[in-house]
């Protein structure tokens, strides 16, 4: 027996209660084998980065669960079949976190946030200049010169 | 003569610069996880591209184990393979 977390997306244009259903049957899959899931988390429907088949948002479900490879290999090939499923990915872990996900910490910031701020979103790839600039900041005075004849 | 000293002084002047440590490394450093998206995304560039150790100075340990977390999180579509 081992640590998995398996995520997988369902199609957008079913149901929640639906999405519910098919989580409960795919749990089924591993607690019928001898398996226990340790933690059950529905992320809501969450827009894709990218379409897949279509789709530009999914509903996401993630599973941290215990059991053995033989009814993992199951419960992948009943995912593989079902039409819903756009995506799923399962991976071993040394430990279950405890707690929510980061995911569903961020989900129950958000409303107290008020309106979408556009400067808390658009860090990214910017911090990362802001970041590598400070040490040349610190250099400047004693040399204004150098930067340019150094690496021009 | 007073412009030739600063010359000198300019080559010198960039090999003393601090080399900065991962941020990754140590205590208090964030996890790296797949379903991290905010911090995940500090380490692509505008484009999604992984951004490189040399420029981001993350340690090659945990640079192997950022880009797994990148693809991972590209491929459930948490993040970008390419924003054009």
């Amino acid at each position: 027996m081992r640590l998995y977390e398996s995520v997988f997306i369902a199609r957008q244009d079913i149901s929640t209660t639906q999405v519910e259903a098919m989580a409960d049957e795919f749990a089924g899959i591993i607690t019928a084998a001898g398996g226990t899931i340790h933690k059950r988390e529905y992320w809501g429907l969450r827009s894709l980065a990218y379409r897949i088949k279509k789709n530009r948002k999914g509903h996401y479900i993630m599973f941290n669960m215990e059991t053995n490879s033989e009814a993992l290999k199951e419960y992948e090939r009943i995912m593989g079949l079902n039409e819903d499923v756009l995506r799923f990915l399962n991976i071993r872990i040394e430990e279950v976190e405890e707690g929510p996900s980061i995911i569903m910490q961020a989900k129950s910031e958000r409303p107290t946030r008020g309106p979408r701020d556009s400067d808390g979103d658009d860090a990214p790839a910017r911090s990362f200049d802001a970041d590598t600039s400070a040490p040349e900041a610190e250099a400047a005075p004693e040399a204004t010169t150098a930067d340019e004849s150094s690496e021009g | 003569m007073t412009q030739l000293e600063i010359k000198r002084e300019a080559v010198r002047k960039p090999f003393s610069r601090r080399r900065k440590s991962c941020p990754f490394s140590g205590p208090n450093a964030p996890a790296i996880d797949y379903k991290d998206t905010k911090t995940l995304g500090r380490y692509t560039s505008e484009r999604g591209k992984i951004v490189p150790s040399r420029i981001s100075a993350v340690s090659a340990k945990k640079q192997r184990e950022l880009a797994t977390a990148i693809k991972r999180s590209r491929f459930l579509a948490l993040m970008p393979y390419v924003t054009s």
